[in-house]
């Protein structure tokens, strides 16, 4: 047993709702210079050139990348092994008014979503817990901004859709987002699950590096094919038209019942964001 | 074609604007998401005045985040348009002359843009620093209980724009993805 503190995983979450915000995870900095390099349309390129000067101005001015500094997305992986001294959720939500307080990110929470009065202080966070094996906690913060949420979607298609069903539904997403989530974007894409589990599998795909493959053959097959169909639809860099529409496709699965295929796409922008640190 | 505009604009000036073009834009330009329209709409009703002079004015659809002390604004970069779809044909109807934004906006907003020689120019989305240094002032001029969708009054030189929709009915999230795919062929 290894006893780790609600004060550490608070310092923690601060720390990382800042770094995530204000610098980009390496591999999504390296696509968005690849589309750059491999970028034919002259517009488009300019535009890709501008927002990797957005990114070193931010550097500079210690700004966030983009206004939109997110709703606070906590995954934990903690191990079974750890015991928290003090309370665990509170010591996350405490982390994220911290982070966003003294880093000047913007409040962007309301407490509830039809009376809509912003909590002031960017909580709660929404919190998704794993128990893995082993003694560590592995806190990533991946700040969500809702220009690029709103795009997102879920289907409950039939097993008879298959392959082709689940690629004509993606790629229908994208169209239907066209210039709103910032593009070019990133996607995660949930196969399989539940109607709940298949929303979390897409939002978990977005956590995995840009650089790094499905270990499955199969999928990465057709993140590729995605990939490549997706940025044969013209949209461009802020839908202002070109062939970088989607920096990378990334699938996560899980078993699903006999009768269904579900399906969800949570559509990411040119700032995902996402920092990780291991206590 | 790059054109450069100070605000307050007249039609005259927009007309010669084409979706695809490049907009520095300077003068003043005042801040305004869904809860400020929305608020702006209630004043409309009860027949007040809106808290800026609307004619030729221009309205950035952005919540900035907060600046850090000695700093003019924080992270600015434009919200999605299409949340104030509902509520720009009637202040274009005004004499509200330019939107900033980004994303897609419906028919009712082209026909009210071409109906008053209107212009809807992107900022650039997820760009928050590069639009932030544009602007020199700032001040809050109503409901900053708002927050960050309170209304401000911003001060700005040069703001890199670009056309999407223009006074004679283009639309550049339609033509610039045609004119790409034409170009592989």
């Amino acid at each position: 047993m290894r006893t780790i503190s609600a004060a550490d995983i608070t310092a923690a979450v601060a720390r990382l709702c800042v770094q995530a915000n204000t610098r980009l995870p390496m591999d999504v900095d390296c696509a968005l210079e690849r589309a750059h390099c491999t970028e034919p349309w002259p517009l488009a390129q300019e535009t890709l050139n501008l927002l990797r000067q957005n990114q070193e101005q931010a550097r500079k001015q210690k700004l966030p990348i983009c206004q939109d500094t997110g709703m606070a997305c906590v995954f934990v992986e903690l191990g079974q092994e750890v015991h928290i001294e003090g309370e665990f959720e509170a010591a996350i939500h405490q982390g994220v008014r911290q982070g966003y307080g003294e880093g000047f990110l913007r409040k962007s929470i309301v407490g509830d979503p039809l009376r809509r009065v912003n909590t002031e202080d960017n909580t709660p966070a929404s919190i998704t817990v794993r128990i893995v094996p082993g003694d560590q906690c592995v806190l990533t913060v991946a700040p969500k901004g809702f220009g690029s949420e709103n795009m997102s979607r879920l289907a409950m298609l039939k097993p008879a859709d298959g392959v082709e069903g689940v690629k004509r539904f993606v790629v229908e997403t994208v169209k239907l987002a066209g210039p709103n989530p910032c593009p070019p974007i990133v996607l995660g894409v949930g196969i399989g699950g539940s109607f709940d589990k298949v929303a979390a599998l897409a939002k978990h795909a977005l956590l995995r590096p840009l650089d790094e493959e499905n270990p499955d053959p199969f999928y990465e097959a057709l993140e590729d094919e995605l990939l490549e169909e997706i940025n044969a639809l013209g949209i461009g860099p802020q839908g202002f038209g070109g062939k970088t529409t989607c920096l990378g496709v990334t699938i996560e699965t899980a078993p699903t019942h006999v009768a269904g295929l579900p399906v969800a796409v949570n559509v990411s922008c040119h700032v995902t964001r996402r920092a990780t640190e291991v206590l | 074609m790059q054109h450069k505009l100070t605000t307050p604009v007249t039609r005259e000036d927009l007309a010669p604007l084409k979706a695809g073009d490049t907009v520095l834009l300077s003068g003043i330009v005042y801040t305004a998401r869904d809860a400020a329209h929305k608020r702006m709409m209630e004043l409309l009703d009860k027949g007040e005045e809106l808290p800026f002079p609307v004619e030729g004015s221009a309205l950035y659809y952005v919540g900035p985040t907060p600046e850090r002390p000695g700093e003019v604004i924080g992270s600015a970069g434009p919200t999605t348009s299409g949340r104030m779809d509902a509520y720009s044909p009637r202040l274009l109807d005004l004499g509200q002359a330019v939107m900033i934004g980004k994303g897609a906006r419906n028919q009712a907003v082209k026909e009210a843009a071409v109906r008053n020689g209107a212009v809807y120019l992107a900022a650039l989305g997820g760009a928050g620093a590069l639009m932030a240094a544009c602007v020199k002032e700032l001040e809050v001029i109503c409901w900053e209980d708002l927050g960050c969708e309170a209304v401000r009054r911003l001060k700005v030189e040069d703001m890199p724009l670009t056309v999407i929709l223009d006074p004679h009915g283009g639309d550049l999230y339609h033509s610039g993805p045609a004119a790409y795919l034409d170009s592989l062929n």
